[in-house]
């Protein structure tokens, strides 16, 4: 299915593109530390001009370390954050332009977004009915309180839960049935796009398939297009059509799933699937885990990686690499366009 | 799916007294002696003022119920002119203590009541919003808020006192006094209030269900009185508890000044002052009985915030 899904790529219409997507966060300190101390401005490029699509009803995944950038993405795609440079087109209009607040609004209710951890993404003083109610009412799609009664057991239901606990708390319920209700608050608009920001990684390893499933199972019932940020690569292959391996804020790999699970291109990549103790994966040269991921307010040179590249030459401190074609993915990284890589 | 759904059994009222009983906080207040006398001694000192028109035995401010003949009978004495006897004895103007200090306290927690909820008011708003919005905004509102807390708040008060009295005309002075009062004091304490809200604010601002509203794309206006306010009472609810007594304290503070409630609508306070101008002369329980008021009063309200606290920390539990 993966194969096929990607290779039709150019022909589908993809549901959310973000092209040159950049964000800088200004971390200097507070203006009068500037002046006393002497301290120039300080930026952290947290997303350095990435673009990639998801054509309608695919998983597109997000990976990499913590502090690469993945949750910053999914914030500015659904809104929280605002991007310094780049567009995002979600199905043909760019949503960083839209001054508009009524199209705005029409626009929200087509994608949502479920959290990590769903011990903090429901308020805690509201019931659980209240909370899975509280997009129909935002987005004026019911008013009636019967009808919206209505809807939230259909939604309770959906997610595996009974509609009479809708009358309880959040803290009566388990992690995996608070995040069966934050997915329940997602749909209630009945969205297209779900951006889902490291959905189970807050839950235990037994709940987290169960979650997983539903996903799909929802998936293929709405025909749902998700963006899957996760730093769990089981949960990637789980669920993702196509990867995005993320480094230091920069799109290093982009693959369809089967292929970068099995011919990882980029050396980072690579690394990151060595360091899976359980994947099978003999038969291939492993390349040695080295050092930490640099301080983003002060990248190194060139192609951020090479301080832990085991491939990396003169050409790799000193300029950027591109992220080409390779295969039926894209890959940036000078080893590999060079033919250095094994 | 058309199916309606089943009837929702919310909770009657029976059962929700019987979770308060069962709660965590009823828990810790029944397991602290203290705490329960406190609050035993609130609740009767609450009571007299609610009721003081129908305890009282005299209105002591209405100068046709007294007899002159009647003052300065000690408590428990028999007056040697009019066969009367007070159980905390009477003033100079033969007004009984008890009596006084029945509506003394009405002034005083009047007062406390509403400048602890004004002062919430406006704190709770500007901390809100401080919190919420951040940036120049929070600045500013906490940059004032660090101004007015540079002056004592008694003296803050005194101003604002003195301003209104400068701006109202004279004959309203003796009713507007309690108004008055309350915005001084009311004014004086948001600082502490708009402080507590805003840093918890900060924090409530940054979870997830926060986000989640704005995804939904809530206004903010909306998000702060949905989902934070009812995130931040907790807090507001302990220092509101102890800054009651604060408030108290302050009214008294400011009645005993003689820039308070008049003589004829005394105050726990005022009547301190008055008290105080016997003590020399040997008529003691003038000045002992509301003096002795307002500290149990004072003190009880300190303890329950205390309490409430402790009970309302997770960590103490």
């Amino acid at each position: 299915m993966t194969a096929v899904a990607s290779a039709s790529h150019a022909d589908a219409v993809p549901l959310l593109t973000v092209e040159g997507l950049r964000c800088v966060f200004d971390v200097s300190k507070p203006w009068l530390n500037r002046v006393l101390e002497g301290a120039s401005k300080q930026s952290l490029q947290a997303v350095d001009d990435v673009s990639f699509f998801i054509p309608k009803g695919e998983t597109f995944a997000l990976v990499g370390e913590s502090g690469s950038g993945k949750s910053t993405i999914a914030k500015m795609i659904v809104g929280l954050l605002r991007p310094t440079n780049g567009e995002i087109r979600f199905d043909g209009t760019d949503i960083t332009k839209v001054g508009n607040a009524a199209e705005m609004r029409r626009l929200r209710r087509r994608f949502q977004m479920i959290f990590q951890d769903p011990y903090a993404s429901l308020n805690p003083r509201m019931r659980v009915d209240t909370i899975i109610a509280e997009p129909l009412r935002a987005f004026g799609i019911l008013s009636e309180d019967g009808a919206i009664a209505t809807r939230v057991a259909e939604l309770l239901r959906l997610v595996r839960l009974d509609p009479a606990d809708g009358v309880k708390f959040p803290h009566e319920f388990s992690g995996g049935q608070r995040q069966r209700i934050a997915i329940a608050r997602a749909l209630a608009g009945n969205p297209e796009f779900l951006v889902c920001d490291e959905p189970t990684s807050a839950l235990d390893v037994s709940v987290q398939a169960q979650i997983l499933n539903l996903m799909k199972d929802l998936q293929a019932e709405f025909g749902l297009t998700y963006l899957l940020i996760s730093h769990n690569l089981a949960v990637v292959r789980h669920m993702a059509t196509r990867v995005g391996v993320l480094y230091l804020g920069r799109l290093v790999e982009v693959a369809p799933s089967r292929q970068l699970f099995t011919a990882p291109r980029h050396p980072y990549t690579r690394m990151l699937l060595d360091a899976v103790p359980d994947l099978a994966m003999s038969g291939r040269q492993r390349l040695p885990v080295q050092g930490e991921i640099p301080n983003p307010i002060t990248p190194p040179s060139g192609c951020f990686y090479h301080p832990r590249c085991p491939l990396a030459n003169e050409r790799c401190t000193q300029e950027r690499p591109a992220l080409v074609p390779a295969a039926e993915g894209y890959v940036a990284c000078h080893a590999v366009a060079e033919g250095r890589a094994a | 799916m058309r199916d309606t759904p089943t009837a929702l059994p919310r909770v009657s009222l029976q059962q929700k007294l019987f979770r308060l009983w069962d709660s965590d906080i009823a828990y810790s207040f029944r397991q602290s002696p203290v705490t329960m006398a406190a609050g035993f001694v609130v609740l009767l000192i609450l009571i007299g003022a609610v009721f003081a028109p129908l305890l009282a035995t005299q209105n002591p401010f209405d100068p046709s119920g007294l007899n002159l003949m009647d003052g300065k009978t000690a408590p428990m004495a028999v007056n040697e002119f009019t066969q009367n006897s007070y159980l905390l004895g009477t003033d100079d103007q033969g007004r009984d203590i008890l009596s006084t200090i029945l509506y003394g306290s009405r002034a005083s927690l009047l007062v406390g009541f509403a400048a602890v909820g004004l002062a919430m008011l406006i704190g709770v708003t500007l901390g809100l919003i401080a919190g919420y919005r951040g940036g120049i905004v929070d600045s500013i509102i906490m940059r004032i808020a660090d101004i007015q807390l540079t002056f004592p708040s008694i003296l803050v008060a005194m101003l604002i006192f003195g301003v209104f009295r400068g701006v109202l005309p004279v004959q309203s002075h003796a009713t507007l006094a309690v108004p008055v009062l309350i915005l001084a004091i009311g004014f004086s304490d948001w600082p502490q209030y708009a402080r507590t809200v805003r840093g918890v604010t900060m924090v409530e601002r940054n979870k997830e269900y926060v986000q989640a509203a704005r995804v939904i794309g809530l206004a903010p206006l909306t998000i702060m009185i949905r989902h934070v306010l009812p995130n931040v009472l907790g807090p507001v609810l302990v220092i509101g508890t102890l800054g009651l007594a604060l408030a108290i304290i302050a009214e008294a503070t400011l009645s005993y000044l003689g820039v308070g409630v008049p003589p004829t609508q005394p105050s726990l306070g005022t009547l301190i002052r008055v008290g105080q101008e016997y003590i020399a002369s040997g008529e003691w329980w003038i000045l002992f009985f509301p003096s002795l008021t307002l500290l149990a009063l004072a003190l009880s309200v300190n303890l329950l915030g205390d309490w409430l606290r402790d009970a309302l920390n997770p960590k103490l539990r």
